[in-house]
């Protein structure tokens, strides 16, 4: 009997991550991987896994999936409700689920999104070093489907017998450091102050390639075109209506409008729900 | 060349500091600079995940000790840009049938027949990849021919599809939709997640378009 997962209802965005496929920028691929590193690491060690298995990233909605044999799973992430078979399930756990037990995880309460890791790893090919689906590029499997069957690997070890495993819950307001650069000489010094000053909301265009922001404009002190340049995580890019984006894990390897500032950790936006307000400080404090 | 932080973890070279445009001798910089930190990385000089050249710029992401790294950058000079690459050009055969081939004719006002024989006589080199996966931009025109983008987009672009636009000639190596001039098509993988390295034209890489 094979071993896998098959998904009777996908939800709205469901992909195969792991920690992405970094040293191919040069050639425009994508960093790709899961949008919150430590959340997927640490379900990955919950169920006995190597923290660069591949698990699910599931968005908003939930999903609802059969193993076709016994594993230990364990869901990190938003606040959601988890079952097995008709037994609650707590989040940041190692849950024993039987060979063709339904695992239910429902929508996100608080937050956005939730990682799943089985025991044996999610064993789809990987593709240029990672199992990641990059939504940019489209490497890597498709979203997960209703009836898809995904291929489950052999687990390698026991569980570890503890973890830390409590998160402090998504805030209502996220602050984030930036560090201003390489293009900050594009903008006025109003733009600088409007950046640090004012506070912007999480636009409901957002996905994984980037935060879209909502809030005051940016004016340019250059007018014209920038050159197309390489591109980092967090990148605070400013396109030409103003409005700020921070690219996330599948942001383009090079872009055209410039960047501002680049914050220092993207994670909190991973849990980001449209509407959240985000506001930005120096790295100093 | 100018160096700029950014983020925690990486550097940008500036090597069009004053805001000079794309030009041909700061493409030339650039693939020097790539080249010198490509080379000086393979011999353990340098550490960075990424070295992704662009239009004017080299950016070195995922680096553990930016500022040491940037004082030691500083005073390193690179070979020129000829130096590493004296491989034959690769020979990408191309059929010459784009259908935007009137408008670069009008463009550097001359007829088809001649800008295919620019485009057949010119070597180009791989400034940088982007766009999508394997997307080569490739330099090798003079800066006087540069073209304008079409005003709007066209939702599809074949793969394979062989465009101009700005200084720059490129090649699709899967389908999307795309706002550059199209001048013919080739048959080449481009792009194959399967091969080491996947993409068939690197930065650096030599290139002649070819009648099929």
């Amino acid at each position: 009997m094979t071993n896998e997962i098959v998904v009777l209802r996908a939800g709205a965005l469901t992909t195969v991550q792991d920690l992405g496929r970094p040293g191919y920028a040069h050639l425009g691929v994508p960093r790709s991987g899961a949008l919150d590193p430590a959340a997927l690491r640490l379900a990955n060690r919950l169920v006995g896994n190597p923290e660069s298995a591949a698990g699910l990233e599931i968005t908003v909605t939930g999903c609802a999936l059969r193993l076709t044999r016994a594993a230990t799973v364990a869901v990190t992430g938003a606040e959601a409700e988890i079952r097995v078979g008709t037994r609650p399930g707590d989040p940041g756990r190692p849950l024993s689920v039987p060979a063709g037990a339904v695992l239910r995880i429902g929508a996100a309460r608080n937050g956005v999104r939730n990682w799943l890791a089985v025991s044996g790893g999610v064993d789809v090919p990987p593709v240029l070093g990672s199992r990641a689906t990059d939504t940019l590029s489209g490497l890597g499997p498709a979203p997960l489907r209703d009836g898809d069957r995904i291929p489950l690997g052999t687990p390698v070890g026991p569980p570890p017998p503890v973890d830390l495993t409590v998160g402090p819950p998504p805030r209502a307001e996220l602050r984030l450091a930036v560090r201003l650069g390489p293009r900050h000489d594009w903008f006025t010094p109003a733009a600088l102050d409007q950046l640090f000053g004012t506070a912007y909301t999480v636009s409901p265009v957002s996905n994984r390639v980037g935060a879209r922001l909502a809030g005051a404009a940016l004016p340019r002190a250059v007018a014209g075109e920038l050159p197309s340049e390489g591109i980092v995580l967090g990148a605070v890019q400013v396109p030409a209506d103003g409005q700020p984006l921070i690219f996330l894990a599948d942001h383009p390897t090079t872009g055209g409008y410039p960047v501002i500032g680049v914050v220092a950790d993207v994670t909190p936006l991973a849990q980001a729900r449209p509407g959240t307000t985000v506001r930005f400080h120096g790295p100093q404090r | 060349m100018r160096i700029r932080p950014v983020g925690a973890h990486a550097l940008l070279l500036d090597l069009a500091p004053d805001r000079e445009p794309a030009r041909a001798e700061v493409a030339g910089r650039v693939e020097a600079w790539r080249a010198e930190l490509a080379h000086r990385r393979d011999l353990g000089e340098l550490a960075a995940v990424e070295i992704v050249p662009a239009a004017t710029t080299v950016l070195l992401d995922g680096v553990p000790e930016p500022e040491e790294t940037a004082r030691l950058i500083a005073g390193w000079t690179p070979r020129p840009a000829t130096a590493g690459s004296t491989a034959d050009p690769v020979e990408v055969p191309i059929t010459y049938d784009g259908e935007d081939l009137p408008v670069v004719a009008s463009h550097w006002a001359t007829n088809v027949a001649a800008v295919v024989d620019r485009l057949t006589r010119t070597e180009f080199q791989v400034a940088f990849c982007g766009f999508a996966p394997g997307f080569p931009y490739l330099t090798g025109l003079p800066d006087a021919l540069a073209l304008p983008r079409l005003p709007t987009p066209r939702s599809r672009v074949p793969a394979g599809s062989v465009a101009l636009a700005g200084p720059y000639a490129g090649i699709y190596p899967s389908p999307s939709p795309g706002g550059w001039l199209l001048v013919g098509r080739t048959g080449l993988v481009l792009f194959d997640v399967t091969a080491d390295p996947p993409s068939r034209l690197t930065p650096g890489t030599r290139v002649r378009l070819v009648p099929a």
